[in-house]
Formats: C-alpha cells, structure tokens, sequence
C-alpha cells in the first residue's frame, strides 16, 4: 500500500489521511494541512486495489470510525472523521 | 464522453427542477464536478465524488447523484453530503455551514468493500473469482416499490429514501408483489 508523503515543519505528530480522489473535503483536508505546514501521509482509497480498501476498511473500523472520507488518524490514536478543522486544530495545536 | 461543461449544466438544471443551489464556492466547485465527471468516466455513472463507489451499480444505486440523501440532508443542514447542492440560506451566506454527517447505513457503505473479500478468498482462481462478483451483485434482489402517495413506480432492491416526485417518505413506499396465475 503506497502512502504519499508531504512534509512539513509541523511535524510532531504522525499524521496520516485516508482520502478520495475525486472528493472536494479531501482536497480542503489536504490543502489545510499543507497550508499549516504539517507533515503528513496520504492514500487516495478509490485508487487502491480490493484488497488494499479491504486492509484499510477494517483499520479504520477497528480504530471506532466508519469508513467515509476524509478519514484523518493522529498518532495511530486520535480519529477525526469528515474536514473538522476545529478538531484538526485541537488536536494538531495549530 | 461527458463534458464538464456538461455535467456543470446537468447539476445546475437539476438543482433549478428543485429549488437549490450549486455550491457558491468557485474551486469547490469545480472540484466536486470534476470528481463526478471523473467517477462517470471510470463507472459509467456519475456516483457521488464524497464516497467510495463499489463500481457495481446494482449495489451504488442510491449514490448516484443527485443521490437518495440529498433531499434530507438540505433538509436538515441546508446542503448535500458533498456540498455540492445547498439551500438558498446557505448559498446566500444566511446560514453557517455545518459538517454533514453520513447518513447512507453503514450496511451500504461496506459493499464498496465487499469484492475485496470475495477476491481475497478465490484470489487463485480467476474464473471462480469473476463468477463470485457477479453473484454478489445479483444478490441484491430487485423488487418493484411504488409511492402510495403518488403511484411513482421503481424497480430497485430498496425503496427510495424519499419520492423524487412527490417528496413522500420512504415509508410511504410499498411493494408491489407480482403473481403469475395459471389457470384452466
Ligand atoms: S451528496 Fe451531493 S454530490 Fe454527492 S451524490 Fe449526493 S447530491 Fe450528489
């Protein structure tokens, strides 16, 4: 499963954002959190493969969340499902 | 192939029939057609761009878009999942907008997921495999459903969640169950 990477000076904590291609909160989510310099990982779902969704499905439900996008996982702990930018700056301290 | 031009004027005389918006945002926008048209192109049908599609559409029916949620959703938060459609409150800038939760049941959600399984099963055998995803799509039973209400007529394995006539709830949806007599 091939995560894409974006650095950032802000990168205290591990960021990771399971996202859509084709989906317009996933592109604000991504556009957020690059204009805030945060470093983060991201998989655009849609272009995965079966099996790959599958892996990515049972992380996320076993992590409490359901599988919608955007999906943003904080230090493999912190689950903030939809673009919460709210929550994205209490959690991130931006 | 569809145009974006096109699928710009498709939501926008969609949106006219029912008295909405398209998103007041120009990039967002954009963005949103631009996932539609994208989806159309690559499942023949344009399924909602906030979703993950399963690529059958047996199984992505109601996300179809404009998908069976939108109604209730400008309903109740004056926008569509996406935001792609929104109340005149809220393209006029009256009314805050809030994060829309989803509100398509997560037993529909998981089909998107569902051929995984199935490959990851028979992933050694191809033909079996193939066999296997085109059972799982027809194991979504079609039925015929009309409005009691209206009498709009549909053939779908759920009733829609609201009559795209008459605006009736789900409930208000029946089965028409077919019999075959024989006689004489
Ligand atoms: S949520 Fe909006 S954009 Fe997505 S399918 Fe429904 S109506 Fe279309």
């Amino acid at each position: 499963m091939e995560f894409s990477k974006v650095s950032g000076q802000n990168n205290e904590h591990k960021v990771v954002l399971y996202a859509l291609n084709t989906c317009a909160w996933c592109k604000m989510t991504k556009k957020y959190l690059k204009d805030n310099n945060v470093e983060y990982e991201f998989i655009d779902v849609d272009l995965c493969t079966p099996k790959e969704k599958e892996k990515i499905r049972e992380h996320i439900m076993s992590k409490g969340g359901s599988p919608v996008y955007p999906t943003v996982i904080v230090d493999n702990k912190i689950l903030i499902t939809g673009f919460r930018k709210d929550k994205l700056e209490e959690t991130l301290g931006i | 192939m569809t145009t974006l031009e096109e699928v710009r004027q498709r939501a926008e005389a969609d949106a006219r029939t029912y008295g909405y918006h398209l998103n007041p945002d120009p990039e967002f926008l954009q963005n949103l057609l631009e996932g539609l048209k994208q989806n159309e192109e690559r499942y023949s049908y344009p399924s909602c761009p906030c979703r993950l599609a399963s690529g059958k559409i047996e199984l992505d029916r109601d996300i179809i878009c404009p998908c069976d949620y939108r109604d209730p959703d400008v309903e109740d938060f004056g926008m569509c999942y996406c935001g792609l459609y929104t109340s005149s409150d809220i393209y006029e800038g009256k009314t805050k907008v809030r994060p829309v939760p989803e509100r398509r049941p997560i037993e529909k959600q998981v089909r998107a997921y569902e051929p995984a399984k199935a490959t990851q099963k028979k992933e050694a055998k191809t033909k079996i495999e193939v066999k296997t995803k085109e059972e799982e799509a027809s194991e979504v039973k079609k039925k015929l459903w009309y409005c009691r209400q209206c009498g709009y007529v549909v053939f779908r394995d759920d009733s829609p969640y609201i009559c795209p006539i008459c605006k009736a709830k789900k409930e208000m949806f029946a089965e028409i169950k077919v019999r075959i007599e024989f006689s004489g």
